[in-house]
């Protein structure tokens, strides 16, 4: 173990990892509300409600049906993802007409409902999940410990938003979106069914959010307020990032979640309001965000 | 252009005051007056004060058309700050709520110089957030006593002449407080200012091309708003005698959205109405303990699809009356 | 009048002082079990502090003694606010008389000023901070089962006389775990061990990898846990997942419940020490208590604070029945330091004057898996601390009403 800036390296890269993996938590649901926004111009306030799900569906599956993390991790994004397109079904189409305040409403509701039934049936103490056995234990790599699981969120995050900006950006449905994103109408013109594309895209975004859920199980205890003081957070870096870009919602999120480890080692008393921190720099520089386009 | 602003039970402005107005406020004054004498003061004393967070918030979103999703920043503060100057400054009851007031009207001109530069969504997402940092900062500070909270406020002596441990002494200064703000709220909305703040709400570029400073305006309401929601923040701290961090909490700000949602948004009395709904509603599910998360979201989410109005906008549009 | 209605009158007159007389005789006692029912803290006391409290009601018997007791409770969501709220509610419009159990220091600190103000009657079994009999005793609070000070010089000095004497802490950022932490470094100190730092952490705190990294990187040969239940719980799960104990460091749990260990399974728990004041099975009298506890709660076993909870409740319906009377908080407290207090739980004892309940205190070990007979066969013995050493000696506490 050698010192850096008068700090035991173990400490340094060990909160720099833990700052990674909350920044792949940050970027993947700053990604998926980007994403919502940008087809359906609604905050999704149940963002974080439905990362709790995700956890809480590989919990209950492993729990009742025996069935493990690596099966979890493709099918609670498709249950939670398909409860989402029912709410968009249900709830949000007949919001269109409206101020977007009402969607975000309406979504900080159901994420009140989401909560509160969670915390009926579990209590508000955590659930335990085990990390999957192919991936525990660590590496004990001369300047830190690294666990596993740990380096494994970090690998699988990043390929899961490169592969998102990849369809979004260099695929032909990826056009479509971006398209209707601009121009509804005109895309409606040229046949492609919009709103079918709309509830879908919902759909996706809560399936990213419930994703990240099940990433987070073995980590953090699967709670039912696992989301709520998360989703602030990711507010605040959908805010500094811009919701114009893909990949600005993946830079920033990586981006902060470091700054955030660094934070804790140096003056960890500040950790927590750091974010926020640079959200207040950032709209006093560049209203719009690092990468995003003038409002 | 309906499609960008809120639903509101705004009817035409007349000179003086409407009938339906007056008649609301009297029998409201009078219920007031009446109720500690059937009904816990402790619960009237809180709903009160919920009821100014509430009339204070709906100044923001009912006549400017703007959404604080963090207005628990200032309600919470302030009665840190009121609970702090009462205990360990020893300030008598009215000068600790001063402090109080003056420390939400600081916050609110800070956090909303910065949430000014964004508008719709944007402004909201920053009030949540610099509200949640806030409620870190709280979290950590020392004077605030983090998860204990500031216990054991003194009520005192207000003026050195009225004994406001007395509950029904106490209950009369917050019925007044509270009712003072009500109508400093009324007159600030019933003025050229309040006229220009309606017109931002319903088309912000026209105004600005008639030659206003619009940023100007809406930092003003801000302020005000935020101000107001401080004094209720005070007077909150004297009478439980604590502060603590549910006062800053998110759920805290989601809460007075919720109040003003429910009695109805841009409406006179909506928010009084609506404040003494969800106390009361919260009151009476206490037993069931996380139901009243739920039954919360639920009335969010019908209030949102098909009540919009909220109670007191319906019983208006019912009645064809303003209120 | 007519006779007949001179009769009638009579009869009627007769009925009505009979009901007023029958009334009379049988006062109503409300006990009331504001816990935390659904938190981090519901596993340790929470609803089965209510199950120990009816438990209490039933064997002492109340309408061979001509009372009525009423038990309601409530879950303040370990919110000082929330607890006063309800408490107040309680004491003003409710009518309740005592109130049992608590479950956290900065909600039992709120409630012991109000039962101080309203001149009720509170009986704390499962907040720790020695505050309560300290600093902020009030002559209308007991304190049961433990404290801080018991547990920090009962495993603080066993650890560091036995080579831990480098210590970090995890600390719980409230009045409980701050307590905890002064009166542990208390101890080290004056065995001559040092303190090399310490973290805050809210409560509920679900990832405390962060504050492990930090005590990894002090070397401390002793990592402090000042914090309780679930945040326990999760920091002993996590700090095997990066190999604290591999590195050679040693964790204590300062404040350790059986339902946690049940929680994490002997195969994580197995070596903690910890220090307790009853355990389930180490007399007759409790294996049958626990027997009727765990009808209500299967799959889980009492703790110190479900007990603590019983007997309170028992010596405080013993001293009502001796006084006839419930009004007044302060007479019932000063006849509850008053009458020695005996019941199968805890056996003989007494109240001191500054409120705290002196008892033995029992230093045990978690067994090994393979050590563990049956269920709940989870604890070896260490060591007895006496009840003459195992609590804070009354002059030291700064209490006010001591007054010698």
């Amino acid at each position: 173990m050698f010192e850096i800036f008068g700090l035991p390296s173990q400490a340094l890269f060990g909160q720099l990892l833990l700052g990674l993996i909350n920044g792949s938590f940050y970027a993947l649901l700053s990604l998926g509300l980007a994403v919502i926004f940008g087809m359906l111009n609604i905050i999704n306030f149940s963002h974080g409600a439905q990362y709790m799900m995700g956890a809480f569906t590989a919990y209950l599956l492993l729990q009742y049906a025996g069935i493990g993390y690596w099966e979890s991790l493709v099918i609670a994004p498709i249950v939670v993802g398909a409860t989402g397109i029912l709410i968009e079904q249900l709830f949000l189409q007949h919001l269109r007409q409206l101020d977007p305040l009402y969607g975000l409403l309406l979504t900080f509701g159901l994420a009140l409902i989401i909560e509160g039934l969670f915390r009926n049936t579990y209590g508000s103490s955590g659930q335990p999940y085990q990390v999957p056995a192919t991936l525990q234990g660590g590496r004990n790599l001369g300047f830190m410990f690294l666990p596993n699981y740990r380096a494994w969120v970090i690998v699988f995050s990043l390929t899961v938003c490169l592969a998102t900006w990849f369809a979004i950006e260099r695929t032909r449905l990826g056009s479509y979106l971006r398209a209707a994103t601009e121009n509804p109408v005109l895309v409606r013109a040229f046949g492609i069914n919009v709103p079918r594309m709309v509830t879908l895209t919902y759909g996706f975004g809560v399936g990213l959010a419930a994703l990240a859920g099940v990433m987070a199980a073995p980590i953090y205890n699967v709670s039912p307020q696992m989301g709520s003081d998360l989703i602030i957070v990711v507010f605040a870096v959908v805010v500094i990032g811009g919701m114009g870009s893909i990949m600005g919602a993946i830079v920033t999120g990586f981006a902060l979640g470091l700054v955030e480890g660094l934070t804790k080692v140096f003056f960890p008393e500040a950790s927590n309001t750091v974010i926020f921190v640079i959200m207040a720099i950032v709209l006093l520089i560049r209203p719009a965000g690092l990468f995003g386009r003038a409002v | 252009m309906t499609e960008g602003t809120l639903d509101t039970a705004a009817m035409p402005q007349r000179r003086e005051t409407p009938r339906s107005l007056s008649v609301a406020f009297a029998v409201t004054v009078v219920l007031l007056v009446a109720a500690p004498f059937v009904v816990y003061p402790v619960f009237l004393m809180k709903a009160l004060c919920f009821a100014l967070f509430a009339c204070a918030f709906n100044l923001l979103i009912g006549y400017v058309g703007l959404v604080s999703f963090g207005h628990a920043l200032y309600f919470g503060w302030a009665s840190y700050l009121a609970a702090h100057a009462a205990k360990v400054w020893a300030l008598p009851p009215e000068l600790a709520i001063v402090v109080g007031t003056a420390t939400a009207a600081v916050l609110g001109f800070v956090a909303g110089g910065l949430a000014i530069r964004r508008q719709g969504i944007y402004f909201a997402m920053i009030t949540l957030a610099l509200a949640q940092m806030m409620y870190f900062f709280a979290l950590q500070a020392k004077f605030t006593g983090g998860e204990d909270g500031i216990q054991g406020v003194p009520r005192g002596w207000l003026f050195g002449v009225f004994d406001l441990s007395q509950e029904m002494t106490m209950y009369l200064f917050v019925l007044i407080v509270t009712l003072a703000g009500f109508l400093f709220i009324y007159r600030i909305i019933n003025s050229p200012f309040g006229e220009v703040l309606k017109a931002i709400r319903e088309n912000e570029h026209r105004v600005i091309s008639l030659g206003y400073k619009t940023e100007r305006y809406k930092l003003v309401a801000f302020v005000l708003s935020a101000t107001l929601a401080g004094l209720a923040g005070s007077m909150k701290a004297l009478v439980f005698q604590l502060a603590s961090l549910t006062d800053v909490h998110w759920s805290m700000s989601g809460e007075v959205v919720l109040m003003t949602l429910v009695g109805g948004l841009g409406t006179i009395f909506g928010p009084l109405v609506g404040a003494f709904a969800i106390v009361a509603m919260e009151n009476y599910l206490a037993p069931f303990g996380q139901w009243v998360l739920v039954i919360q979201g639920v009335i969010f989410v019908i209030c949102v699809l098909v009540f919009r109005r909220g109670i007191v906008g319906e019983i208006a549009n019912m009645l064809r009356v303003q209120l | 009048m007519t006779n007949a209605a001179r009769v009638a009158f009579l009869a009627a007159a007769l009925i009505c002082a009979g009901t007023v007389a029958a009334r009379a005789q049988e006062r109503t006692v409300k006990i009331g079990v504001l816990s935390d029912m659904s938190s981090l803290f519901s596993e340790n006391s929470g609803p089965g502090s209510l199950v120990a409290a009816r438990l209490a009601v039933e064997d002492f018997n109340p309408a061979a003694k001509g009372l009525k007791v009423e038990i309601v409770s409530a879950d303040h969501q370990n919110k000082a606010d929330i607890g006063a709220n309800i408490a107040r509610q309680w004491f003003d419009v409710d009518h309740v008389d005592a109130i049992v159990d608590m479950a956290t220091s900065s909600v039992a600190l709120a409630v012991s000023e109000l039962a101080r103000e309203k001149n009720k009657v509170l009986l704390v079994s499962a907040a720790a901070t020695s505050d309560l009999t300290g600093q902020k005793c009030s002559p209308n609070t007991i304190h049961w089962s433990y404290d801080t000070w018991m547990l920090a010089h009962s495993t603080g000095k066993a650890m560091v006389t036995t080579g831990g004497d480098t210590w970090f802490f995890i600390t719980a950022d409230y009045a409980f775990g701050q307590a905890l932490e002064r009166d542990t470094t208390a101890v080290i100190l004056a065995n001559g061990g040092k303190v090399l730092g310490s973290v805050r952490h809210p409560i509920n705190v679900n990832d405390f990898s962060s504050f492990l990294l930090q005590a990894q990187a002090s070397k401390a040969k002793v990592v402090g846990l000042a914090n309780a239940g679930g945040d326990t719980v999760n920091a002993i799960k996590q700090s095997a997942e990066f190999g604290l104990s591999k590195g050679g460091q040693q964790l204590a749990g300062l404040l350790v419940f059986i339902a946690d260990v049940n929680a994490l399974g002997l195969e994580a728990a197995q070596g903690l020490v910890l220090t307790a004041s009853w355990y389930w099975d180490m007399t007759e009298g409790n294996r049958a208590f626990t027997k009727r506890w765990r009808a209500e709660r299967p799959g889980r076993f009492p703790t110190m604070v479900h007990a603590g909870v019983y007997a309170s409740v028992i010596h405080y319906l013993k001293t009502v029945a001796a006084l006839k009377s419930d009004a007044d908080g302060r007479t019932v407290i000063a006849k509850m330091k008053e009458m020695p207090t005996e019941d199968p739980l805890f056996g003989k004892g007494f109240i001191r004057a500054d409120g705290r309940k002196i008892h033995d205190a029992y230093l045990f070990e978690v067994k090994r898996p393979d050590e563990s007979r049956y269920p709940g066969d989870y604890y070896k013995l260490r060591a007895i601390v006496p009840a003459a050493e195992a609590f804070r000696p009354l002059k030291d506490g700064g209490c006010p009403l001591v007054t010698n």
